[in-house]
């Protein structure tokens, strides 16, 4: 399992740089959340896979009775998802304001706050 | 959105899921589930009445502005974790009450995870909503 | 009982925070986000005589042991780092009194400020790696709120590359902290620091170390990494541009100060060899970047940028003296940086802007301003005997003392040009007479704004005079708080309970 895992976060990755190279600021968010999706995976791998046992404590024992998922990975890449869906939302709202108030989407054209020299005069 | 269909549906549907979304927030205390879980469900119910009759309509239908909710929310965790100070344990150490007897005799537990579950439950519920009003109004 | 002291400067700005939205109608809500922020200071003076006294503390909270919970703990660096944020934030608070509009207080301007103060306090206090990304998106997330509120274009445009870089440093950030768990099996930092060592495959862990190097850089903003500062630092309130100039890459800087005694200790050949050519050409780039603009609040972001230099180059000469010399800097920087905005900000408010060629005549209409300019702006290019000279004194001795001449030298040029940037701003802001011919005054703001303005500016500016005068204190805190960072057994004792293996 961890080589197809791995395999995916590569493809993720070259994906997601693909996507971030693109001068539209759109574009480039997508790439942002392929590239988290892929580091959510990566958390997840580095934790070690196990196949079909929930981390969960049957009814009246103290400890799992057998090997079970290591949950910390996947507490951690749950926080981390939360997270990324509150800065891809406030993101995708803000690239959506800066298409209405800027008129562009191109990061060549987004020059109010530093306002080319050459032109500026 | 102008859908008899969805209107109706709507109707039937949005009530559901709060109810729903009350189930899962209980459920979570022993059982997969929890407050997180159960605000997105909770806020798909507002969500389907905004995309329904529209962000205007949802925001009246709640009546408190969803940003109160979700700071509410935030600090009704905040307190859910400090209740631990009374008993000079660390912050957000869990703390139980068992009412009518104690544990062994079967008293109804309550504890300040539940209450800090409560929290979050309005924290998420609160905060998608503010998202998705805004989206809904902005596009 | 002793994680409360940690706790309580955590807790305090999230329950300011809470109170001051749900009252934001009304005045309450700002004078909450005051007296929240007195009880801050007040929670972090406690917590700073505390660690005077017994040394690093740590606390478990929810009382799950360490590794497994999350820990607190404070050495002399956190809780002189939570001090100043909270005196900085006591100031930003009531400077804002005057600075922010109704509008903006009507969509939470006082509950996302507090936010981003508990989200830096947090990033401070943390023992747990994951922990630290947590706050630092706290953090994140408050900072994207306040640097776009209030809508202007400029601001949206400096926030979507402020967002966007920002985002690629979180990710790269969280893939480390993967990799890392995936090595070692903790995000306890203290246990980090007794696993890492033990690895067999230290390649690997020096890769892990550069990701990191990367990520805290981008919130550092450091040389190359830098870009999304002067692009997005200019555009929103005065009271947020001073905060975040203050504080937030200073928490950049502190997380690799953290990380790079703690953690990554293994091959500090190559990993502060490249730290040391960072600082210098982040120093360089700052400092040239500032002599080309011609606004107040750009000179300044760029003049964040060189600053942060020295503080990197303290960490990567990495000796005792050096990383005192970085730790005083970074206390010294951030009175100082936060001041020298907010004197911008009532720049602006009395000559109608901070674009250096459409005002003039403050030393003459507004004297008072211009000495409380002063005083930070020569601290800040090192002026004998402000709290900037001695920073930069002890820095250049340190790296004097292990024969880095090239960085001394460097360090030395680089304060020369700071003074150019100053002297230009004097020049053009105060000194010569302002083009419209008109007589800015602070006696065109009301009262009560004027109180609000002058008094947090005023109480910095003592600051750094206390600090220049009598650096002797200081410097023995540094230096003490440096020893600390170098020999991290307390550190891991306090942490995981029981002598260190």
């Amino acid at each position: 399992m961890e080589p197809l895992l791995a395999l995916t976060i590569g493809v993720l990755v070259a994906t997601s740089v693909y996507l971030m190279l693109a001068r539209n600021v759109l574009r480039f968010i997508f790439g942002l959340i392929l590239i988290s999706n892929a580091a959510n995976l990566t958390i997840f791998t580095a934790g070690r896979l196990t196949e079909g046992q929930p981390p969960l404590v049957p009814e009246g024992l103290d400890a799992p009775a057998v090997v079970v998922a290591n949950a910390l990975p996947q507490a951690l890449v749950l926080t981390a998802i939360v997270i990324g869906f509150g800065l891809f939302a406030f993101a995708l709202v803000l690239m959506f304001r800066a298409y209405s108030t800027l008129g562009t989407l191109y990061s060549e054209d987004m020059r109010l706050a530093e306002p080319r020299e050459d032109r500026a005069s | 959105m102008n859908s008899i269909i969805l209107l109706a549906g709507t109707r039937a549907l949005s009530g559901l899921l709060l109810l729903f979304s009350l189930y899962m927030l209980l459920r979570g205390h022993n059982e997969p589930g929890g407050g997180f879980i159960g605000g997105l469900i909770g806020s798909t119910g507002f969500v389907l009445y905004a995309i329904a009759c529209g962000a205007e309509d949802a925001r009246r239908a709640l009546r408190v502005p969803p940003q109160n909710i979700a700071m509410a929310g935030l600090g009704i965790a905040l307190l859910a974790g400090l209740a631990s100070v009374v008993f000079g344990d660390p912050l957000f150490t869990g703390q139980w009450l068992f009412i009518g007897g104690t544990k062994e005799e079967g008293g109804l537990p309550f504890s300040s995870i539940l209450v800090f579950d409560i929290g979050v439950y309005l924290v998420v519920f609160g905060s998608v909503l503010t998202l998705v009003f805004a989206m809904e109004e902005e596009i | 009982m002793i994680s409360w002291y940690l706790a309580t400067p955590l807790v305090l700005p999230f329950l300011t925070a809470v109170l001051a939205f749900l009252l934001r109608w009304g005045r309450a809500g700002r004078w909450i986000s005051v007296a929240g922020n007195v009880a801050l200071l007040g929670a972090a003076a406690i917590l700073m005589a505390r660690v005077l006294e017994d040394g690093v503390i740590a606390g478990q909270m929810g009382q799950w042991a360490a590794p497994f919970g999350i820990t607190l703990a404070a050495d002399l660096l956190s809780a002189v780092m939570v001090v100043i944020t909270a005196i900085t934030a006591l100031a930003v608070s009531v400077y804002a009194l005057a600075d922010v509009p109704k509008r903006a207080e009507h969509l939470g301007y006082h509950a996302l400020f507090n936010v981003l103060i508990g989200g830096v306090c947090g990033a401070f206090l943390t023992g747990d790696l994951f922990n630290l990304y947590v706050w630092f998106e706290v953090m994140l997330i408050s900072s994207f709120g306040l640097l776009v509120l209030g809508g202007r274009p400029e601001q949206i445009d400096g926030g979507v590359k402020y967002v966007t870089l920002n985002l690629i440093s979180t990710i790269l950030f969280l893939s480390g902290v993967g990799l890392l768990y995936g090595m070692t099996g903790t995000l306890n930092m203290a246990d980090l620091a007794v696993t890492v060592p033990q690895l067999e495959n230290q390649g690997l862990v020096t890769l892990i170390a550069v990701m990191f190097m990367i990520a805290f850089g981008v919130k550092a903003a450091v040389f190359p990494l830098f870009f999304w500062l002067p692009a997005a630092y200019h555009t929103p309130f005065f009271s947020v541009s001073a905060v975040f100039a203050g504080l937030l890459t200073k928490v950049g800087v502190y997380s690799l100060m953290r990380m790079f005694t703690l953690v990554f200790t293994g091959d500090t050949g190559f990993t502060h060899e490249i730290l040391l050519w960072v600082a210098a050409l982040t120093m360089l780039t700052g400092v040239l970047g500032a002599a080309a603009q011609n606004d107040i609040r750009k000179i300044l972001s760029f003049h964040i940028v060189s600053q942060i230099g020295y503080m990197i180059m303290g960490l990567a000469l990495y000796t005792p003296l050096a990383l005192a010399g970085a730790v005083f800097y970074l206390v010294h920087h951030i009175i100082v940086k936060a001041n020298l905005f907010l004197v911008g900000g009532v720049a602006e408010r009395i000559a109608g802007s901070t674009d250096l060629g459409r005002i003039g005549g403050l030393y003459k209409t507004a004297p008072l301003l211009a000495v409380l300019f002063l005083i930070p702006a020569f601290s800040l290019a090192g002026f004998p005997p402000l709290s900037g000279f001695w920073a930069k004194y002890v820095l250049v001795a340190a790296a004097i003392e292990i024969e880095g001449w090239a960085i001394a030298a460097v360090a030395l040029v680089v304060g020369l040009l700071t003074i150019y940037s100053m002297t230009k701003i004097w020049a053009e802001a105060f000194w010569k007479p302002h083009p419209d011919g008109t007589d800015p005054t602070l006696a065109s703001l009301s009262a009560h704004d004027r109180r609000s303005l002058i008094w947090p500016i005023a109480s910095l500016a003592a600051l750094t005079l206390v600090i220049g005068f009598f650096p002797e204190p200081f410097v023995t805190f540094a230096e003490r708080a440096a020893g600390q960072l170098l020999d991290p057994t307390a550190y891991i004792e306090a942490v995981l309970g029981g002598p260190a293996t």
